[in-house]
């Protein structure tokens, strides 16, 4: 814990864009925009998450990865060359900036899994290989770490603040058709590049402003279900909780905001019979799933973008519609940097989702 | 004597917060009475300590913490603005004629802020009264949970106006020709849960009813008296003057009047 900084003023600040007829743009907006926020970061942590990236290896698993050293790359390259058929591997694309000092070693896997090892894990999913894959290696090999794991989509993140970040993985060149981005002003835990939000599970990532007082809670929930969270950061439970509900236990995003934002039992009371019996339900089922705590994260994977406030919204959140493009962020000038005039302006109510959706995909 | 006021403007566009605020400090420095801010994108801050007979009137959305500490002017914002305006507020006025995001008029105690739109959360959150200051926020449509939070003095009106618009609302009127001005999710509720949670001074007036469930423990309900109708009818229609609102029709409607009905809520608390 050495990063320390004087308390100043300031607040994370998140923003995500989403096209949802598919169309892909560039990453320039995406950076204008968080650069707008600059104040809600203090220089300790920027990052983004973009989908649709790489169109030519959409069927591969892509790893985003972190080595601190040059043996926790040859361990982790031992042990994916074990698990996985390596379709291609390349440094990922940096631009010397000169704000950015200290840089981890960045290297991006298009993976295939070996169906006989596959096969070693009793009716495994594919997905559930990927995952345990990537909890393997963040846990077991030191210095090494896997920013994100998904199809088509990646993360990019680091220490610095995220417009100089955005910069230095050159992400102007990039096209996607969801990009998310995060300035971080940490405070519970160390600036590190791991650390920078979108943290980043299979093709989930999440970026976050706020703090969850309900982690403990919700981290031994978690481990029921065989997620280990090694990173101590709030976002990492998040993402592992919608991985969870959404993924595994296939709820819609609608229910797990439910979850994770339940109703207060008095709103409960009130609501009419058939909803209050699904509300209970969810309650007495999920309850260490709650997540409490003042909060305003985005939420997004291959077909769809989530934005979600606390229940008595204690972090900033405003959606933007123009035409098929979504807009959710900190502040509503973040928006209008790169959208001057959008046809809808809005406060989304607290614990209740904004979701966006890829058209002709249920999310 | 004073010298015939020009119109003083600053162009925003890219310029960072610090520095504009620079701007406005010296053009208010050296005597302009008039400023109009052009171009304002979420530059905080603005009109921050200001005090003075000086009118700033902003073209854009103004950044968090709008007239923070503000002690006189008048400021006039033509689209929505974002969290905390009126911050800690001592004199003056705020006139948006968009939305306002949330904990409008924190801690202010004194001045006015006229909100044609909507209201987020915790709006009015910590409002005093001091002496011969007497805060004031109206705000036109709807607002969110937490009103008038830990509420010391001063006066709250919710006109709830509009709501006929359905929760995400298109465009909003003052500046039609300007696409998106649109109200926050137009809520169909006037006001939202825990209005005047630990409120303990001051009043607030709504139009229309609100239930029993939403109020804070400490608030109570009553009719409005003489004197009550004399008080709103004084701000109300200074703030109809404001967006040109007829305010024989705005005063058609029932209002009911939120005091606290007790002036110490927590007095009892730790007392054995």
């Amino acid at each position: 814990m050495d990063r320390f900084h004087e308390k100043d003023i300031s607040g994370c600040g998140i923003i995500g864009i989403m096209e949802q007829s598919g169309k892909r743009f560039s990453g320039r907006d995406i950076i204008t925009s968080i650069a707008s926020m600059r104040e809600r970061a203090n220089g300790l942590g920027g990052g983004f998450a973009a989908y649709g990236i790489y169109p030519e290896f959409k069927r591969d698993w892509c790893f985003h990865m972190m080595f601190e050293n040059k043996s926790a790359m040859v361990q982790t390259e031992e042990y994916i060359r074990d698990n996985y058929k390596i379709v291609k591997d390349e440094i990922i694309p940096t631009k010397e900036d000169k704000s950015i000092k200290y840089r981890p070693l960045l290297w991006r896997y298009f993976l295939q899994p070996k169906e006989e090892k596959k096969k070693l894990h009793y009716d495994i999913t594919e997905e559930d290989f990927v995952a345990k894959t990537v909890i393997e290696i963040n846990t077991r090999i030191s210095g090494a770490f896997v920013a994100s794991s998904g199809k088509n989509m990646g993360v990019f993140k680091g220490v610095g603040y995220p417009e100089d970040i955005g910069r230095f993985y050159r992400l102007e060149e990039y096209e996607a058709y969801i990009w998310t981005a995060h300035g971080r002003f940490p405070t519970n835990t160390v600036g590190w590049w791991g650390g920078a939000h979108p943290f980043g599970l299979l093709d989930w990532s999440v970026i976050h402003n706020g703090e969850i007082s309900s982690y403990g809670i919700n981290k031994r929930f978690l481990l029921n279900y065989g997620y280990v969270c090694a990173f101590f950061t709030d976002t990492e439970v998040i993402t592992y909780l919608f991985d969870l509900l959404v993924r595994k236990h296939k709820l819609s995003f609608e229910v797990a905001a439910d979850i994770l934002t339940a109703p207060f039992w008095d709103d409960i009371e009130r609501q009419s019979e058939e909803k209050r019996e699904i509300s209970q339900a969810l309650r007495i089922i999920y309850g260490s799933a709650l997540v409490n705590g003042p909060f305003s994260v985005i939420v997004a994977n291959t077909n769809t973008m989530v934005g979600l406030n606390d229940r008595i919204k204690l972090r900033p959140l405003v959606a933007a519609t123009s035409g098929n493009k979504l807009y959710i962020a900190s502040e509503e000038s973040a928006i209008r940097e790169v959208c001057p005039t959008p046809d809808e302006v809005w406060m989304p109510k607290a614990g209740e989702p904004v979701i966006g959706r890829l058209k002709g995909k249920n999310g | 004597m004073k010298k015939e006021s020009k119109v003083f403007r600053i162009n925003a566009r890219g310029l960072y917060y610090k520095e504009l605020n620079e701007k406005v400090h010296q053009a208010v420095n050296s005597g302009t009475e008039e400023l109009v801010l052009d171009n304002v994108n979420g530059q905080r801050y603005i009109g921050d300590g200001l005090a003075g007979d000086v009118k700033i009137t902003i073209n854009g959305v103004p950044g968090n913490d709008l007239a923070v500490f503000m002690d006189g002017p008048t400021i006039v914002v033509n689209s929505n603005a974002q969290d905390g305006i009126g911050n800690t507020m001592n004199a003056g006025k705020i006139v948006v004629h968009g939305d306002v995001g949330d904990i409008a008029g924190h801690s202010m105690r004194g001045g006015k802020i006229y909100i044609r739109g909507s209201a987020g959360y915790r709006t009015g959150i910590h409002m005093k009264s001091y002496k011969d200051l007497y805060p004031v926020i109206i705000i036109g449509g709807t607002v969110r949970d937490f009103l008038g939070e830990y509420m010391a003095g001063g006066l709250i009106v919710v006109l709830g106006l509009n709501r006929e618009r359905s929760q995400r609302s298109t465009v909003h009127s003052p500046q039609k020709k300007i696409k998106g001005y649109g109200l926050p999710t137009m809520d169909y509720r006037l006001v939202g849960n825990y209005c005047g949670t630990g409120m303990h001074g001051g009043t607030m007036y709504i139009r229309g009813d609100i239930e029993d469930y939403q109020l804070g423990k400490e608030v109570k309900k009553f009719r409005l008296n003489d004197e009550d109708d004399k008080m709103l009818g004084k701000y109300l229609k200074e703030y109809c003057a404001c967006f040109s609102l007829d305010f024989k029709e705005v005063m058609d409607t029932d209002f009911v009047k939120l005091i606290p009905h007790t002036h110490r809520p927590y007095g009892r608390l730790y007392a054995y």
